[in-house]
């Protein structure tokens, strides 16, 4: 089937649905997801929205701005951040005259609280910045974007699953579907695309991530030509319950949670003396499993996360989902006793490099790529640079997702007439009745295995040559053999086999330009963080990665980093 | 340890009726139920369809009947199950079925979009917030954890039965009761109207199988009753 609209976005997250509700009065949009509406990982945020409104204590943007960048280690691009965070309170407000329920303090306003590396006065002590609904922030921020858009009657394209772009004459003209239920292709012509696809933590094993962060935004920008940036900056986040991996949110450090090692001991204070366990995420996550390689770890290499000098009241009233979490899984009562928590792949810093209106840069000198758009954790802006502070992710989706909105529809009215050809619908119908023709001996899921392992052993928190290399090699020996995949559904209804054949393709790709760029980068920075360079090297590495498809091997090349306001220092906490 | 699943499937595309069809696996005590469903599809059986995401009761994605009763596959645990024993995973009732477990909700968003499910505000928004009280925001708190799983609508002998299946059934009822209750909320008499007639508030007939099967733990029956107590309230303020 074929099908217009002036705008498709892809994705029904929170930048995806805030870009949508910014355009549906004025031009025609319609969103397109491979989940349910409401589904989408945006909903399985939990500790808040970071926003210097000063409803507790002192704040201002300035302050916030400093910490982002310092949390970045100064890899952000400080036009960028000061964008967002100017933008920050303007965010919350209008969140809240849409109807968020917020948690409230004592004044009746909008609660706020303490989360990782956001600090008072540049860097003297924490301070409660992150606007928050209790421990489920993104999901009620998700159902109100969803709520406001069945009410402005936004058109929904729901399962189905974005194969690929469609461009032509130079400009992006629309996408390529596979609709889950009936097995069939469309065609979706658009003047303008948005990617709003999300993360890619299910390329590693132990993930924060829901089954469909399969990175696909980044893999078909990456197709078209699009290279990927800062892709080695990995978020892993300190507090995965323990061995599943599923989220435990930093506000629980927020509120006063203290990480114990096996012997008691609050480690944090001798990591970052100031603000202790409230460092950000990759000191945290660093510094958890330097207890555990001195033998400091439980049997089973975790630490102990201890809410019990809380209180019931307060942990019910402001951690009820983790707490729940908790209960159902391991069967512990966090009131009670300690929670057991190692760290847990979560968040991608790099992605698709955009401006600050979403428009998708193509080269490293600037270019844009004509109506294609991107937001939220597949584009890199970049406002988080080598490492994201909590509670500034939801705050860039909500930011650039608007201004991505506004960006499209500004657009509209100049991108001219272009007729989209059938050729790229044929193209993609012949990969698919390839793939499901071709019978392989390779099982996706072994492979898919194989990769997420090796991940986790060479590209996480740790990472060195020898390990990286090895890790390389191997995804170059996977992606043969995903040459030779066997596909044995051949059903047309709610075919998942194949739809998880093709994020692996996607996956895949994505593997061996996160390896290739953290082998290439000889420095420690951020997320990324290298036993054979354990130093910062601003004189050779403070730049953007930037990594481009080829015929033959990624070509790896670089970009300068945009510093305005803040000069970088050592990093400390 | 090793358990049985009998599974319900169904292709309408070319089964002509719905069967069952047994897997064993061998599983961990700390394994989710999901856990065994992907293992089936990944090694066992691919054509196996249901639907999945956040894998922790977030998302609300995999609602299904597990043992006869309406819960996320997420949340369950093989160890809470004995050895050998046959677990019994069948599609969630009401909802036409599409393939094997996965279901039409078309029908179930429509009903929740039917109540309105926004804020409604007449008066311009101040420039900061509006100022609510940690009381107020604490009434209708519980209902926000509601992640539109299904579970509870798909469990109500009330949508289960034809002659009353255009009740909007327990999970529209709490977004309602979500907004009704909101202190900032000012469509009290137009969400009154909607919900004041026998598909609205008025079709539950306190069968508390929506409060029982709900993973979030939102006592939903309580909050029909307090529709039903305000619709009152309002009728007598008119009179």
């Amino acid at each position: 089937m074929n099908f217009q609209h002036d705008i498709v976005i892809v994705g029904a997250g929170l930048a995806g649905l805030r870009a949508a509700v910014e355009c549906v009065e004025e031009v025609d949009v319609a969103v397109v997801s491979k989940v349910l509406p409401t589904r989408s990982h945006s909903g399985a945020a939990q500790g808040g929205i970071a926003a210097s409104i000063g409803n507790e204590e002192e704040d201002c943007w300035e302050w916030h701005m400093f910490d982002t960048v310092k949390g970045s280690d100064y890899l952000a691009d400080q036009d960028a951040v000061e964008i967002m965070v100017r933008d920050a309170s303007r965010v919350i407000y209008e969140l809240e005259h849409m109807g968020v329920p917020f948690s409230r303090n004592g004044a009746g306003k909008i609660a706020q609280r303490n989360f990782g590396g956001h600090t008072q006065d540049y860097g003297k002590r924490p301070v409660k910045r992150a606007c928050h609904a209790s421990d489920r922030t993104g999901r009620v921020v998700l159902d109100t974007l969803f709520d406001q858009c069945l009410r402005k009657n936004v058109k929904f394209y729901q399962e189905q699953y974005v194969l690929s772009l469609v461009c032509e004459e130079g400009k992006c003209m629309g996408v390529v579907t596979y609709d889950l239920s009936s097995g069939e292709l469309n065609l979706i012509a658009a003047r303008a695309v948005l990617l709003a696809t999300g993360g890619c933590g299910k390329i590693y094993k132990t993930t924060s991530n829901g089954f469909a962060s399969t990175g696909d935004g980044f893999g078909m920008a990456y197709q078209s030509g699009i290279p990927l940036q800062d892709m080695e900056f990995i978020q892993i986040h300190p507090t995965g319950l323990y061995p599943l991996g599923i989220l435990v949110s930093e506000a629980a450090r927020g509120e006063g949670g203290i990480l114990r090692n096996k012997t008691g001991e609050q480690f944090m204070e001798r990591y970052a003396p100031t603000v202790k366990d409230l460092a950000p995420r990759d000191i945290v996550s660093r510094s958890i499993l330097t207890e555990v390689r001195e033998g400091r770890g439980f049997d089973g290499d975790y630490v102990h996360l201890d809410l019990t000098h809380l209180g019931e009241e307060r942990i019910m009233e402001k951690l009820w989902e983790i707490t729940s979490f908790v209960r159902i899984y391991l069967g512990i009562d966090p009131v009670k006793d300690p929670i057991p928590v190692q760290p847990t792949i979560h968040y991608i810093m790099g992605g698709i490099p955009t401006d600050s209106e979403g428009r998708v840069l193509i080269d490293d000198k600037g270019t844009v790529a004509q109506g294609l758009y991107a937001a939220g954790e597949c584009a890199c802006v970049s406002v988080h640079g080598g490492n994201r502070l909590g509670c500034n992710s939801l705050l860039d989706l909500l930011v650039f997702g608007r201004r991505s909105g506004i960006a499209m529809k500004q657009y509209i009215p100049e991108s001219g007439s272009s007729t989209i050809s059938y050729e790229s619908l044929k193209m993609v119908q012949a990969k698919i009745d390839g793939l499901l023709d071709h019978s392989g001996k390779e099982k996706i899921d072994d492979i898919r295995r194989r990769m997420q392992s090796l991940m986790m052993d060479h590209c996480s928190v740790f990472r060195n040559e020898e390990g990286l290399k090895k890790g390389l090699e191997e995804t170059r020996s996977l992606k043969e053999r995903y040459r030779d995949i066997n596909i044995e559904n051949k059903g047309t209804s709610y075919n998942y086999e194949l739809m998880e054949a093709v994020e692996l393709g996607h996956q895949l790709e994505l593997a061996e330009v996160i390896l290739l760029s953290a082998l290439t980068r000889k420095e420690s920075r951020g997320a990324h963080f290298r036993d054979d360079f354990p130093e910062r090297d601003d004189t050779n590495y403070l730049k953007h990665t930037l990594v481009f498809r080829t015929p033959g091997e990624p070509d790896v090349r670089y970009k300068p980093v945009k510093i305005t306001r803040f000069k970088p220092q050592p990093r400390k906490y | 340890m090793l358990l049985k699943f009998k599974i319900f499937r169904y292709d309408p595309k070319k089964d002509e009726k719905p069967y069952y069809q047994t897997y064993d696996i061998q599983a961990n005590p700390v394994d989710r139920i999901l856990d065994c469903l992907n293992r089936i599809r990944w090694e066992q059986d691919t054509t196996l369809s249901f639907r999945r995401s956040c894998g922790h009761g977030v998302c609300g994605s995999d609602g299904m009947r597990i043992n006869g009763t309406s819960a996320l596959a997420c949340q369950k645990l093989v160890k809470d199950f004995k050895e050998n024993e046959e677990i019994l995973i069948e599609p969630l009732q009401v909802f036409r079925v599409v393939k094997d477990l996965v279901v039409d909700q078309e029908p179930f968003f429509e009903k929740y979009n039917s109540v309105k499910p926004y804020l409604i505000s007449n008066s311009p928004p101040p420039d900061k917030e509006r100022l609510q009280s940690i009381e107020e925001h604490q009434i209708f708190d519980d209902a926000i954890r509601c992640i539109l799983c299904a579970c509870c609508t798909a469990s109500c002998p009330i949508t289960q039965a034809e002659e009353t299946e255009t009740y909007i059934g327990p999970a529209a009822l709490v977004r309602a009761f979500r907004y009704l209750f909101d202190s900032r909320d000012e469509g009290a008499e137009e969400r009154i109207s909607l919900l004041d007639n026998k598909d609205g508030a008025w079709g539950c007939q306190t069968k508390w199988w929506c409060t029982k099967v709900c993973p979030k733990e939102i006592p939903v029956t309580r909050q029909i009753a307090r529709i039903k107590k305000r619709i009152i309230e309002s009728k007598k303020g008119k009179q």
